[in-house]
């Protein structure tokens, strides 16, 4: 799942919907996120580049973006 | 360079109130046109309507008779006013007032040189709220089932058939959502009293509404149209907010709309979407919306558009818009004085 190709996503961290009209707004780390995302980075690769950037483990990375990427996909911003 | 013809346009619709008519914004898209000037007359029907103050929109308002005054009393205003304003356009925006309007188009336009772009009585009756579910099935667009009733006690059985809540509707104005089906009664006793019968009872969809603003020329082709959802809403059901919305498939729909009926001028169209991405047809307002002003700001204005059409010039036809435009509605104090309220109250004129 990819997040959907018209969402716009600005710095800092304000996300638009064009679809739904729908606006939110994320915090860094979800926004660091989004952008990985949005370059394609694989899950795998986007658990390494966090957890090396900052002091978590892998699982804990691994749980929060499972539901980072389940909330995404509630509010119908993922494909 | 040549200089700019300056039409003289008379607007209804001039109560900017918390239940706004779109009289003040379509006069904004008039002012905003690029191809022409203008004068504007404004038509009241209320004395504290505030569109008759704002002195930078409108030169210059007259009070009109009510719908239910008739036809004919209604052509004697208009003619005195005409032949001291010689109205070049004239853009009725009430629902409530649009049947006089187009019974007499064809009058206006051969005696007093008036144009008007308005749907045929035909187009203008069959996408009638009480009749919005044949029109669904003949044009192959999904609208919700409804029933029209007479009396109350038709709520009961039907309550039983589309499961609650639902939707008891007003044929002009007002939607109120009943949970149960004594509710369903209170709100039938109250619609009916405020907009008489036949009161429609529809089932209720979960979804998001979205909106579209546009404008047809009467042979299929869409002159504009633009998208756009609720952000915020009053209690009255009012956008106070919104923004225009990328939706392929909402646009596809309202060109097939268009092309089918063959719609001559201005739309709104109220559909719910679905979470499953279906779109239900909820009311076709066969007028400008009190959003108008939004698709200006967005790249279409259509109701230059429309003017131009009329007076044979050559006109835009729109497909492109900016998305994630934004409205935001604002209450504001006109000071006004005593003298000019006296005026449109015993002389019907400001």
């Amino acid at each position: 799942m990819k997040i959907k190709k018209n969402i716009a996503l600005s710095d800092s961290g304000f996300i638009f919907n064009p679809s739904s009209g729908d606006s939110y707004s994320i915090n860094p780390i979800g926004n660091k996120i989004l952008q990985f995302m949005k370059d394609d980075k694989t899950e795998e690769e986007i658990i390494q580049l966090i957890t090396e950037e900052y002091m978590i483990d892998k699982d804990t990375v691994e749980k929060d973006l499972y539901d980072f990427k389940n909330m995404l996909k509630s509010y119908k911003l993922m494909d | 360079m040549l200089e700019k013809k300056k039409y003289t346009i008379a607007v209804t619709g001039l109560n900017a109130i918390d239940s706004p008519g779109p009289g003040i914004p379509l006069i904004r898209a008039l002012r905003d046109a690029e191809t022409f000037n203008v004068r504007i007359i404004g038509l009241s029907y209320e004395t504290l309507e505030p569109g008759i103050y704002m002195h930078d929109l409108v030169d210059k308002t007259y009070q009109v008779p009510y719908p239910t005054a008739g036809i004919d009393v209604l052509y004697d205003r208009i003619e005195y006013i005409n032949s001291i304003e010689n109205i070049d356009f004239l853009f009725p925006n009430f629902d409530a007032e649009l049947f006089n309007y187009i019974k007499i188009q064809e009058k206006f336009e051969k005696e007093l040189k008036i144009k008007m772009v308005l749907p045929t009585i035909e187009q203008f009756e069959a996408r009638h709220k009480v009749n919005l579910f044949d029109y669904g099935k003949t044009h192959g667009i999904k609208v919700p089932f409804s029933r029209m009733i007479f009396t109350p006690q038709e709520i009961f059985p039907i309550a039983e058939e589309f499961t609650l809540p639902l939707v008891v509707k007003g044929k002009f104005y007002d939607a109120k959502i009943a949970y149960t089906s004594d509710q369903a009664v209170q709100h039938f006793h109250k619609i009916a009293a405020q907009w008489g019968l036949p009161v429609l009872i529809q089932e209720y969809l979960r979804g998001s509404e979205v909106n579209v603003c546009g404008a047809g020329d009467g042979k299929g082709n869409l002159i504009g149209a633009v998208p756009m959802r609720k952000l915020y809403i009053t209690d009255k059901g009012k956008a106070w907010s919104g923004v225009t919305i990328e939706d392929e498939k909402l646009i596809e729909i309202t060109q097939k709309l268009v092309a089918k009926t063959k719609w001559k001028g201005p739309f709104e169209l109220e559909f719910m979407k679905t979470s499953e991405d279906d779109y239900y047809l909820i009311e076709i307002n066969p007028r400008f919306p009190a959003w108008c002003y939004l698709p200006v700001g967005a790249g279409q204005n259509q109701v230059e558009s429309l003017v131009n059409m009329a007076m044979g010039n050559e006109y835009k036809i729109f497909d492109t818009y900016e998305v994630g435009k934004m409205f935001i509605r604002y209450s504001y104090d006109l000071i006004v004085e005593m003298k000019e309220f006296e005026k449109i109250s015993t002389i019907g004129e400001l």
